[in-house]
C-alpha cells in the first residue's frame, strides 16, 4: 500500500463534469432555462467561495449574503445611472433627491464600479476580520457577528432609501456597455462571462487548496492553536481565505444583478445567507466541487417545487438540511466512496467465507 | 540581579539557551506558579518532574507563549524575552512545543503534516507558490524514517495508534529543527516497549537542540535525563541530577516518596 | 429632563425584554453548547398560544372574565414551548451535544420548518392580540411622564424569571445536576445522575422561557411567523457580549443592547442606531473576546 498511487481526484472528474453540462446547456434549452442556470452559476460562484472558509478553514460564515449584496450593489448602481442617462434614478427623484449623492457619482464608470465590485466586499471582510481573528474571538461568536451583520446591512440598506431604493433595491436596469440587457445575445454573453468566472475561480480555489496555503487551512480548521504553536500567524491566513470568499461572493453578486436584473436589501438578510451554507454542507463541504453541485441542485429543485407547491418547499428545504447533517456529514459527494465501502465489505465477507 | 545584567557581566559562551528568571503566573486568584528560576543550557535533556498540579504545564505553557506571565521573564538565547511574544513567534524562533494530548493535524497526510512543520517561509505567498527544496523534503524523510512512519506518510494520521501519533508530532517538532523542544508527557500512555523507543528517539534528537520534558514516569526520567528539576506548588524545590534530587528528603517526602509514578 | 427618564425607561423596558428572550438562550447556548437557531421559533410559539388562549377565552366565555386570559396565557405559552422543546431534544439535539456547529445548521433548519408550520396554520399576515384592559393603564409620574403598565408588567415578569433560573441553577440539588452534567457529561452520568432526563428538561426549560418571551411580546405588537427572525440576532449578541455561561453576563449583555440600542436610535434612527450598536459589540469583544463575564479555562481548544 505504500507510495503514490495515480488516482484520478473523483470531485475534479464530477467538476468537469459539471462544467461539460453547462457549456452546452444554451445550445438545447429555451432562454428561460439558461437564464435560470446563470443565475445559478451566480449561486455556485459563492458557494465555491464558502467551500473555501467553511469546508477548508472551517470558519462558518452566516453573513455572506452581505458580500454578495455588497457586489450585486455595486454593479447595480453602475447599471441604474446608465439607464438613468442624464437625469437622477427614479427612486431618487421618488424620495426627493435633487442631486446625485457624492458617492454615486464615480459609479457612472464601469471600470470603476466593477473594481469596486471586489474592493468594498475585501475591504468589509478585511476589517472585520481582522477585529475578529486578531483577538481570538470564538468561531461561534464570530457565526453570530456575521449573521448580525447580515441583518444590519440590510436594515440600513432599508433605512437609508434615497440612497439606495429601500426595500425596492435596485432594478429597471436598460443596457450594460451601451448593449441592451434584454437581447438573447447579451444574454448570452452574460452567461458566458457567468461561466468563465466559475471556472476560473475553480481553478483559482483548487490550485490553494492543493498547495502548502491549502494544507494550512485545513490544519487551521482541524486545531487552530497547534497552527500557531508551529510558527504561522494564523490570524493572516483566516482574514486571507475571509477576503478570498468576500471577493469570490461579490463577483457573484455582481453577475447575478447583471442577469437578474434586480438586488434587493431581502437579497443580503440573513435567510439566503444561512441557504448558502445550506448549498454547500447539501453538495459536501471542503470538496469544491460538492459544494457547486449543491447550488446548482438545490435552486433548481426550488425554482421546480416553487413553480408546483411553494408551501412545501420550505419544509422540504428545511428537512432535507436537517438530514444531511444529522447523517450525512459529507453531503452528496461523500456517497462516491459508497461502491468503494460495498466492495471492501464484500471483500471482507468472501475473505472470511474462504478462511 | 535581572538577566539582562546576568547577561552583560559574562561573556557570550556562557549565555544559556534559555533563562527562566523570577517566573510568576497567576490564573485569577490562584497562583499557579511563583518565583520560579532555573536556566536551561545547549543540548541538555532537563526533566521537569513533581507531582499532579505542581506547575510543570504552566510553566511549558508560558516558554512557548500559550500562558501570560505575571511577574519575571523567560530570555531564550540571552536576547529574546519569549514571555512577551505571540506564540508563533516564539515557534519561529526555533521552540518547538508538544502537548499531552496528540494534536496533529487529521484532515491532511502525514507527509502534508511534516510539511507544514519542516517550511521555514511562512508568508502567504511562499505558502501559496513556493514548493519545499529539495534539502527540505529529504530531511523530511529523514525525519519520518527516524520515527518510522516513512511507509505511512500518504495516510491519514487518523489511521495512527496512539503512540505512533505521539512519535509524529515528535517527529514534526524535528522537522521545524528547532533549538528547543518542549515536550509535554510524551510517554503517556505508551507501553514499556514504545517508551524505550521514544527514549532513543530523545538521545538522538539530543544532538542537535536542548529539550525540556515534563514526565511523571520516573524510570525514563532516570533513563533519559541529564538533570532534573522538582516542582511542588508552584515552587522549585530542588534541582540536579537524578541522583541527586532522589537523595533529596524533602523531594522523596512530597513525591518520590509517594511512590512517585513508575 | 423627562425626555432623559423616559429614554431612560425605555430602555429598560426594551432591555427586559431581550433578558427575556435570552435568558433561554443563556440556559441552552451557555449551558449546554447548543445554538438553538429556532430559539426565535419558540418566542413564536409562545406568542401564537397566547393568541390561541385569547381567542378561546373570546370565543367560549363571558366578557368579564376575559383579562384572566393573561394568567393563563402565560403558562400555556411557557408549557407549549418546553413541549416542542423537549420534542426536538429527543428527536434532534441529543444527538448533537459537542457538536457545536452542526447544532446551529440543524436548529436552523428546524426553525425553516417551523415557521413554515406557522405560516400554514395561522397564515403569513400578522395577527394581534389584545392586552388585557388592566395594563392599558399608565403609570403616571408627573403631567407629562407616563409609564405604560404593560412595559411594568413585562419587566416584573423578566426580573422574576430571572431569579427562578438564578434559584434553580444555583440553590437547588436539580442545578447542580445540571451544571454537572454540562461541565462533565460522563463523570455525572457515573455519579449516577440521569443525564438523557436532565439534558432534556433544561433544553425544555430553556425553550419554555423563550415561549413565556413569546407570550409578553404579544402585548406590544403584532405577531406573525417571522417574529422570531426578529429577535434571533439581537438575543445572541446578548449572550455574545455578556459572555456564555453566565447568567450575570446576560443580564448585563440585555442591559448593554437594550439601553445602548435605544439610545444610539434616540440619537440617529433605528438602522443607524444598528449599526453603532453593531461596533460597540465588536468593539468590547477586542477587549473581552470571550464576552464580559467569560468562565476562564486551560483547555488547549475550545
Amino acid at each position: 500500500m505504500a507510495g503514490k498511487r495515480f488516482r484520478p481526484d473523483m470531485t475534479v472528474v464530477l467538476a468537469v463534469c459539471i462544467f461539460l453540462f453547462l457549456a452546452v446547456c444554451p445550445f438545447f434549452l429555451s432562454m428561460f432555462r439558461v437564464s435560470l442556470i446563470g443565475k445559478y452559476m451566480c449561486y455556485a460562484i459563492v458557494a465555491l467561495g464558502l467551500d473555501m472558509i467553511w469546508g477548508y478553514t472551517g470558519i462558518l460564515s452566516l453573513g455572506h449574503g452581505v458580500y454578495f449584496g455588497l457586489g450585486a450593489y455595486c454593479m447595480a448602481m453602475y447599471l441604474k445611472l446608465e439607464a438613468s442617462g442624464e437625469s437622477l434614478p427614479d427612486f431618487m427623484i421618488w424620495s426627493g433627491q435633487n442631486s446625485l449623492p457624492a458617492f454615486w457619482k464615480p459609479f457612472a464608470n464601469p471600470v470603476f464600479a466593477m473594481a469596486m465590485v471586489v474592493v468594498v466586499p475585501v475591504l468589509l471582510a478585511v476589517i472585520i476580520g481582522y477585529l475578529t481573528f486578531l483577538n481570538r474571538i470564538r468561531g461561534v461568536y464570530f457565526s453570530i457577528l456575521s449573521q448580525a451583520l447580515a441583518m444590519i446591512l440590510s436594515v440600513l440598506l432599508i433605512g437609508s432609501q434615497e440612497y439606495t431604493g429601500g426595500s425596492n433595491g435596485l432594478t429597471n436596469f436598460t443596457t450594460m456597455f451601451g448593449q441592451s440587457l434584454s437581447s438573447p445575445a447579451m444574454k448570452i454573453r452574460l452567461y458566458y462571462a457567468a461561466f468563465i468566472a466559475l471556472v476560473v475561480i475553480f481553478i483559482i480555489c483548487r490550485f490553494l487548496v492543493t498547495r502548502r496555503i491549502g494544507k494550512i487551512f485545513i490544519a487551521i480548521r482541524d486545531g487552530e492553536n497547534r497552527v500557531r504553536f508551529t510558527g504561522y500567524n494564523t490570524a493572516v491566513y483566516k482574514v486571507f481565505v475571509y477576503g478570498l470568499s468576500a471577493a469570490i461572493a461579490g463577483i457573484a453578486g455582481a453577475l447575478y444583478v447583471s442577469q437578474v436584473g434586480i438586488i434587493t436589501p431581502a437579497d443580503v438578510n440573513i435567510t439566503p445567507s444561512v441557504e448558502m451554507i445550506i448549498w454547500v454542507a447539501i453538495g459536501g463541504k471542503g470538496t469544491l466541487a460538492g459544494p457547486m453541485l449543491g447550488a446548482i441542485l438545490v435552486n433548481a429543485l426550488k425554482t421546480a417545487a416553487s413553480e408546483q407547491f411553494p408551501e412545501l418547499w420550505s419544509y422540504f428545504l428545511g428537512i432535507v438540511f436537517i438530514l444531511v447533517i444529522l447523517f450525512m456529514p459529507g453531503g452528496f459527494v461523500s456517497l462516491r466512496s459508497i461502491p468503494g465501502k460495498l466492495r471492501r465489505k464484500f471483500a471482507k465477507t468472501a475473505k472470511e467465507e474462504y478462511a | 540581579m535581572t538577566a539582562a545584567e546576568r547577561i552583560s557581566s559574562k561573556g557570550a559562551a556562557d549565555i544559556p539557551l534559555l533563562e527562566i528568571d523570577d517566573v510568576s503566573i497567576q490564573f485569577g486568584d490562584f497562583k499557579a506558579i511563583s518565583h520560579v528560576s532555573t536556566t536551561v543550557g545547549k543540548n541538555e535533556i532537563r526533566f521537569f518532574i513533581g507531582p499532579n498540579g505542581a506547575g510543570k504545564t504552566t510553566i511549558l505553557d508560558a516558554i512557548c507563549g500559550k500562558n501570560q506571565v505575571s511577574g519575571g521573564r523567560i530570555v531564550y538565547k540571552g536576547e529574546y524575552e519569549v514571555s512577551r511574544m505571540k506564540e508563533y513567534v516564539i515557534s519561529n524562533l526555533g521552540i518547538g512545543r508538544k502537548f499531552q494530548a496528540p494534536s496533529v493535524f487529521n484532515g491532511i497526510t502525514i507527509g502534508e503534516n511534516m510539511e507544514l512543520a519542516a517550511a521555514r517561509k511562512h508568508t502567504l505567498y511562499s505558502t501559496t507558490f513556493h514548493r519545499l527544496s529539495k534539502e527540505k523534503q529529504e530531511y523530511i524523510d529523514y525525519c519520518l524514517e527516524f520515527v518510522g512512519l516513512i511507509d505511512k506518510r500518504f495516510k491519514y494520521p487518523t489511521r495512527l495508534s496512539h503512540g505512533e501519533k505521539q512519535w509524529l508530532e515528535i517527529g514534526m517538532l524535528m522537522a521545524a529543527r528547532p533549538e528547543l523542544m518542549l515536550l509535554d508527557e510524551p510517554v503517556a500512555g505508551m507501553g514499556r516497549k514504545e517508551t524505550e523507543k521514544t527514549a532513543r528517539l530523545l538521545e538522538k534528537i539530543k544532538k542537535e537542540c536542548s529539550i525540556i520534558v515534563v514526565e511523571h514516569d520516573m524510570q525514563f526520567a532516570r533513563e533519559v535525563s541529564d538533570s532534573v528539576t522538582v516542582f511542588h506548588e508552584g515552587r522549585v524545590l530542588d534541582e540536579g541530577t537524578m541522583d541527586s534530587v532522589s537523595k533529596n528528603q524533602t523531594v522523596i517526602d512530597v513525591y518520590l516518596g509517594r511512590g512517585g509514578e513508575s | 429632563m423627562e425626555t432623559f427618564l423616559m429614554q431612560i425607561f425605555n430602555g429598560i423596558s426594551v432591555s427586559s425584554i431581550f433578558l427575556l428572550a435570552s435568558l433561554g438562550l443563556a440556559v441552552t447556548f451557555g449551558l449546554m453548547g447548543v445554538i438553538n437557531m429556532a430559539h426565535g421559533e419558540f418566542i413564536m410559539i409562545g406568542a401564537y398560544t397566547a393568541y390561541v388562549v385569547q381567542n378561546l377565552f373570546r370565543t367560549y366565555l363571558p366578557a368579564a372574565v376575559f383579562d384572566v386570559y393573561v394568567f393563563v396565557a402565560i403558562a400555556a405559552s411557557f408549557l407549549a414551548a418546553a413541549l416542542f422543546g423537549a420534542v426536538l431534544e429527543r428527536l434532534v439535539i441529543c444527538r448533537l451535544y459537542g457538536r457545536t456547529e452542526d447544532s446551529l445548521l440543524v436548529t436552523w433548519g428546524v426553525s425553516l420548518t417551523l415557521q413554515q408550520l406557522a405560516r400554514s396554520i395561522f397564515g403569513a399576515p400578522n395577527v394581534g392580540v389584545d392586552a388585557p384592559s388592566f395594563m392599558e393603564k399608565s403609570l403616571r409620574v408627573s403631567s407629562t411622564l407616563a409609564f405604560p403598565l404593560k412595559r411594568i408588567f413585562i419587566l416584573a415578569i423578566a426580573l422574576i424569571c430571572l431569579g427562578s433560573v438564578y434559584a434553580l441553577m444555583y440553590k437547588s440539588r436539580q442545578g447542580r445536576n445540571i451544571r454537572a452534567v454540562m461541565q462533565n457529561r460522563n463523570m455525572a452520568a457515573c455519579l449516577g445522575v440521569n443525564t438523557k432526563r436532565i439534558d432534556c428538561a433544561t433544553f425544555a426549560a430553556g425553550c419554555g422561557l423563550a415561549g413565556l418571551a413569546g407570550c409578553a411580546l404579544t402585548w406590544i405588537g403584532p405577531i406573525g411567523p417571522t417574529l422570531g427572525t426578529n429577535y434571533i440576532v439581537d438575543t445572541f449578541m446578548t449572550v455574545v457580549v455578556g459572555g456564555a455561561g453566565s447568567i450575570l453576563g446576560t443580564v448585563f449583555g440585555s442591559a448593554f443592547i437594550g439601553v445602548g440600542g435605544t439610545t444610539f436610535e434616540f440619537f440617529t434612527n433605528a438602522s443607524v442606531g444598528k449599526v453603532l450598536i453593531f461596533a460597540c459589540i465588536i468593539l468590547l469583544l477586542q477587549f473581552k473576546p470571550k464576552g464580559i463575564f467569560a468562565v476562564r479555562n486551560r483547555a488547549l481548544e475550545d
